[in-house]
């Protein structure tokens, strides 16, 4: 019963992981730890696991829907393992607290920036940077370049 | 690519490993904000190139975790992956079917969400 209640929050996982590009392990690691009572570094190594494979099969899709950017994916999950070092270093250093509240200062900014996208009108958005040369996206909304047709 | 982009994208990478390194979170918390705010991608591009950036990032750090501490528990991993990853073939499916400002939405207060946990929790 509890493994059934644990699949169905995975599943809701896997779904939030498709729709707003996450790994799901915000919504895996506590289906372990409270659902099934797993301890906390069990329940994360079998979540990154889960992540693997959950990203992977996302990332097709999304390559299929011609959404994926390879190699910018492939620079930034290269480059990641420095961060990890950096963070593993940082949490044995630096007072918890302190590491806390900083990355949540951080990512109310982002908050803040992705809210000022979603409410500014549509073609503009005041202080972002210029769409990136070669995304690998083709925007069927952009009106054609150049003196087409003439 | 500039210089200045492939910059620009090794601190994602850094920031988005060590958020994991820190929290035992993946990245992607960090990464698709990022994609948007910073580079101008589109919703849909940017979780598309989250996710396949998570692939690498996952694989790195559940090789360590396997191979070193031997934590990782494969029967109930592969039970749950199965409703896992039929969700997220769902939720790819959903999210090109709504319009991609949604998806900002959704995400600015999954970030409200999680900064409050972390200051409180």
């Amino acid at each position: 019963m509890d493994l059934a209640l644990a699949a169905l929050l995975c599943a809701l996982g896997g779904c939030v992981a498709g729709l707003i590009g996450v790994g799901g392990g915000i919504v895996f690691v506590p289906a372990m730890t409270i659902i099934l009572s797993k301890g906390q570094v069990e329940a994360e190594a079998t979540s990154l696991l889960m992540i693997a494979l959950v990203s992977l099969v996302g990332a097709w899709r999304q390559e299929r829907y011609g959404n994926v950017n390879l190699r910018d994916a492939l620079l930034i999950g290269l480059l990641s393992p420095v961060g990890v070092v950096i963070g593993v270093v940082a949490a044995n250093n630096l007072p918890e607290r302190a590491l806390r509240i900083g990355f949540a200062i951080l990512l109310l900014y982002m908050a803040g920036r992705l809210l000022r996208h979603v409410f500014a009108p549509d073609g503009a958005d005041p202080g972002g940077p210029a769409p990136p040369a070669g995304a690998g996206a083709e925007r069927a909304s952009d009106p054609p370049s150049g003196p087409a047709g003439s | 690519m500039g210089s200045r982009k492939i910059w620009s994208l090794a601190a994602v990478g850094t920031l988005a490993g060590a958020f994991s390194g820190l929290f035992g979170v993946g990245g992607g918390t960090v990464i698709v904000p990022m994609l948007i705010a910073l580079f101008a991608y589109g919703e849909r591009l940017a979780t598309g190139t989250s996710l396949a950036a998570i692939v690498v990032i996952a694989v790195l750090a559940a090789a360590l975790h396997g191979g070193i501490y031997g934590k990782v528990d494969l029967d109930t991993g592969l039970i749950l992956t199965v409703p896992a990853v039929a969700g997220v073939i769902v939720g790819t499916a959903v999210q090109q079917r709504i319009p991609e400002k949604a998806v900002s939405l959704i995400f600015s207060m999954l970030l409200i969400g999680v900064a409050i946990e972390m200051v409180v929790g």
